[in-house]
Order: structure tokens, then sequence, then C-alpha cells
């Protein structure tokens, strides 16, 4: 019983701080984005509040707190209630299964970090609570009673049948060569080897454009395109419920970042990692940092693509080449014998 | 390490529970902390400033409801290959690659030539 309580402490614990890190990393993501778009196209970016503009997200998000919650008369209230949750819990919850560490030893108790390093359906679990999220965006998108909107979450629903199927078969190649699902055993084969991307660099490649489609990023933010449908899915939301889709965009980015981490780059892997445990979240934090601004820096060079393109790409291009990573990872194993 | 049902889905509910917890917060503190000023105008759906025309939501001709069926089949697919990706390198180590990789081999060349017919007919096309 006493154990039994302990450990519920200890998820809470470890819940509370992935879901405090997560809305921290989200605040400070779009700062991030917004001063290294700044850069990218010669200008500053927000200065003026705190040193250097350190303040900015804090300033933001005390704004939305006290911006009006508006719901519009002629919207599915429940429904349109229920979509950012169902947008944003998802979202953190992906992150369940990501390891940031081994384990540490915190007063004789052996706490490993991660909230379910071991589950042994890991990679099962991120692609279906993913999938889950868009469910949100489409519910948003209906429940609001908004051309636009509704336009917004069609988009959406395209969108992820197109590149769902090349992020599921991107998933195959790590796999097979870490023969698990398990997303801690997936680190430890690469720990005893080398990083997957150097065998399944095509792999990491189609994982990566894939997941920005899942995420709705430049150059695949068709669903909030806003010079053609204002702000898409979430054109009737405000305030609050507006902030937890904007949350939900930014902690699936945080996340699709830290799972392409996990699979291809080694997840907390590095330099001493396995003496000081404690340098797994550091180094998993830095994977994830250098994956966003490789985002950010997209999103401000690339043009968006037209809808019929992106789907074709996806079904013509992105199918096929996934596939091909499929057979590439049989070819690696049988050829090169790894491990 | 102990790893049985307990320890790893547990977690997960808890962290499920924290995060609708941090939604609940946010979008109760919003609910407390705003102004609520309506307006017959404010109240309408918003298009661009004009009077909205007709309701928001209406039939419309989803175009790629064709893909979308293909959709769920390729998606199945993938699923089938989870289990073979798992079991790939015991196969393998124990002699059996040869075995495993045709098997798989005609799976995907079965579904190639789906694929291509599906193709071939204008499935992936806008009309």
């Amino acid at each position: 019983m006493n154990e039994t309580l302990l450990l519920i402490i200890e998820w809470t614990i470890k819940g509370g701080l992935l879901a405090f890190g997560l809305a921290t990393g989200f605040a400070y993501t779009t700062f991030y984005e917004r001063k290294w778009a700044a850069r990218l196209q010669i200008r500053i970016g927000p200065n003026r509040t705190g040193p250097g503009g350190w303040l900015q997200p804090a300033a933001d998000g005390l704004k939305l707190f006290f911006k009006e919650e508006f719901t519009p008369a002629n919207a599915y209230k429940f429904a349109f209630n229920l979509a950012p949750v169902l947008t944003m819990v998802p979202a953190i919850v992906i992150m369940a299964v990501i390891p940031w560490g081994t384990q540490i030893d915190f007063f004789g108790r052996i706490i490993p970090l991660g909230i379910s390093n071991e589950l042994n359906v890991g990679v099962l679990f991120l692609l279906s609570v993913a999938s889950v999220s868009v469910y949100g965006i489409v519910l948003a998108g209906w429940s609001s009673n908004n051309k636009y909107a509704m336009l917004g979450g069609l988009r959406s629903t395209a969108q992820m049948i197109s590149y769902e199927l090349a992020l599921g078969l991107s998933f195959i190649g790590p796999i097979m060569l870490a023969g698990s699902l398990n997303m801690a055993e997936i680190i430890r084969a690469q720990q005893q080897g080398v990083w997957y991307v150097v065998y399944l660099p095509l792999a990491a490649v189609v994982f990566y454009i894939a997941a920005l489609a899942e995420v709705n990023r430049s150059p695949f933010d068709m669903p909030e395109a806003e010079q053609e449908l204002t702000a898409g899915y979430h054109t009737e939301y405000s305030g609050m419920k507006f902030s937890l889709f904007f949350m939900g965009e930014y902690i699936k980015m945080i996340a699709v970042s830290a799972i392409c981490a996990t699979l291809f780059f080694g997840g907390f892997d590095g330099p001493f990692v396995n003496t000081y445990p404690l340098l797994g979240p550091l180094y998993l934090g830095i994977k994830i940092f250098i994956s966003l601004g490789l985002m950010i820096w997209i999103r401000a060079t690339m043009p968006r693509l037209r809808y019929d393109r992106l789907m074709a790409f996806g079904w013509k291009v992105m199918l096929p080449l996934s596939l091909f990573n499929v057979v590439w990872a049989a070819a690696v194993i049988v050829f090169f014998n790894v491990r | 390490m102990v790893t049985n049902l307990l320890t790893d889905y547990w977690p997960i509910l808890v962290l499920l529970l924290v995060s609708l917890g941090f939604a609940g917060i946010a979008m109760g503190g919003g609910l407390l902390l705003g102004p609520r000023r309506s307006s017959a105008r404010k109240q309408e759906a918003y298009e661009s400033g004009m009077r909205a025309i007709g309701p928001g939501t209406r039939q419309m001709p989803v175009r790629f409801y064709l893909v979308a069926v293909l959709f769920i089949l390729f998606d199945i697919e993938v699923i089938f290959f989870l289990p073979w990706a798992v079991v790939f390198r015991q196969y393998y180590e124990n002699g059996l690659g040869a075995f495993i990789l045709l098997e798989m081999l005609v799976f995907i060349v079965i579904l190639l030539v789906g694929y291509a017919y599906a193709w071939k007919k204008g499935a992936l096309e806008w009309e």
C-alpha cells in the first residue's frame, strides 16, 4: 500500500514536471520562432519585454488569460469546447513514452527518467495517440459553424490521410533494427551500435517531412493558411481556448522532435550519459532544440504548397519512398549484419 | 526493473489526468478572468466582416473520399508491417532470413500492384 502511494506520488510529480516543462517549452518555442525567423528575415524580433525580449512569452500568456472567452451563437457548444482539449491533451500524452534518460538514484529510490519508458508497444502508442489529436482539429472546424473553419478542418483531414502512411512506415526501419516496439529498447540498441540515422538516412528525412505535415507546420500549414482561410480551424476561437490550440500545435512540434531524436538520433544518448544519467534530459533537450530550429528555418524559407500538390506529394512520392525504406532496412540487417 | 502492466500503463493514465487538469485550469482561468461583452453582430460567424451567408456547415463536395478509402487500406497494411518488423531480426538470426524477407516482399508486391492500379485509374488525381 505504502509502495503504491509512493508510486502514485512519483508518477504525479513526473507528470506535473513534464506538463510544466512542455508548457514552458511551448512558451519559449514561440519566442525562439519569432527571434530566429526574425534573424532569417534580417529583422530583430521581439526585444521590448524584459531584457532582450525574454519575458515576451510570459506577457503573451498573461494577455491571453485576460481575453474574452467567446462562443459564437451558432456553434455546437459541447464539441466547440471539447475540441481545444482534444487537441492539447494528446500532444502532452504522446510524450509519455519518450525516455528522458535511464534512471536516477533519488535517496535510495530508483526512479526511471521518463513516464513510461518501457511500454512494450511504445511506437504503436505514439502512432495512435498522434492520430487522436487530428480529431480535435476536425471537430473544431465542424463545430465552429463557420465556412473558413470547416475548410480548415477538411484540409487537416486530407493532410492526415496523405501523410500518416509515410509517418507510420518510416517507423518500421528503427523497429526492425532494434527488434522491438519499446522506445527504451530502441535507444539501448542505438547506444550499443550507432545512431540509426547512419543506417536509415532516407527514413529520417521521410519521417521529418511527414512529421511536419502531421503537426501542420509550414510548408504544410494548409489547415490554417492565413491568407486564404483567415485562421483556418481556429477562426472562431479566442482567449484561452485559442491558446490551447496554439499550445497543442507547438507541443506537438516538440513531441515529433523528441520522437525523431529517439528513433534516429539516439534519444538521450550522448557522451558520459551512462555515468551521469541527469545529462540525458539535457542531451534530449539539445536535440529537440536543433530540430525545432530546423522547423522554424523551413517555415521562414519555404512557400506553402498547393493543396492538391500536397496530397499528390504524399501519395506519389512519400509513400513509395517509405515502402522502399522498409526493404532498405531489411537489406541493412542482411548485408551489413548490424549489431 | 519491473515491467508489467501496472508500471507501464498507470503512469500514462496519471499523465492524462494531469494534462486534463492543466487544460481545465487554463480554460477555467480564462472564463474567470476574461471580460464578457456580447452583441448580436459579435455572435455571428466570422466571414471577413460581411454578414454570414447561409449556414456554416453545409454539404461540401469532399473530393478526396476515394483517397480516404485507400488510406484505410494502406493504414491497415502499416499495422501488418509492425509485427513483421519486430520479429524480423529474430528470424534472420535463426537462419530464416530469406523466408521472412520473401514473405514480406510478396506482401509488398501485392500492395504495389493495387497501388499502381489505383494510380492508373486516377484515384490519386483531382479532377
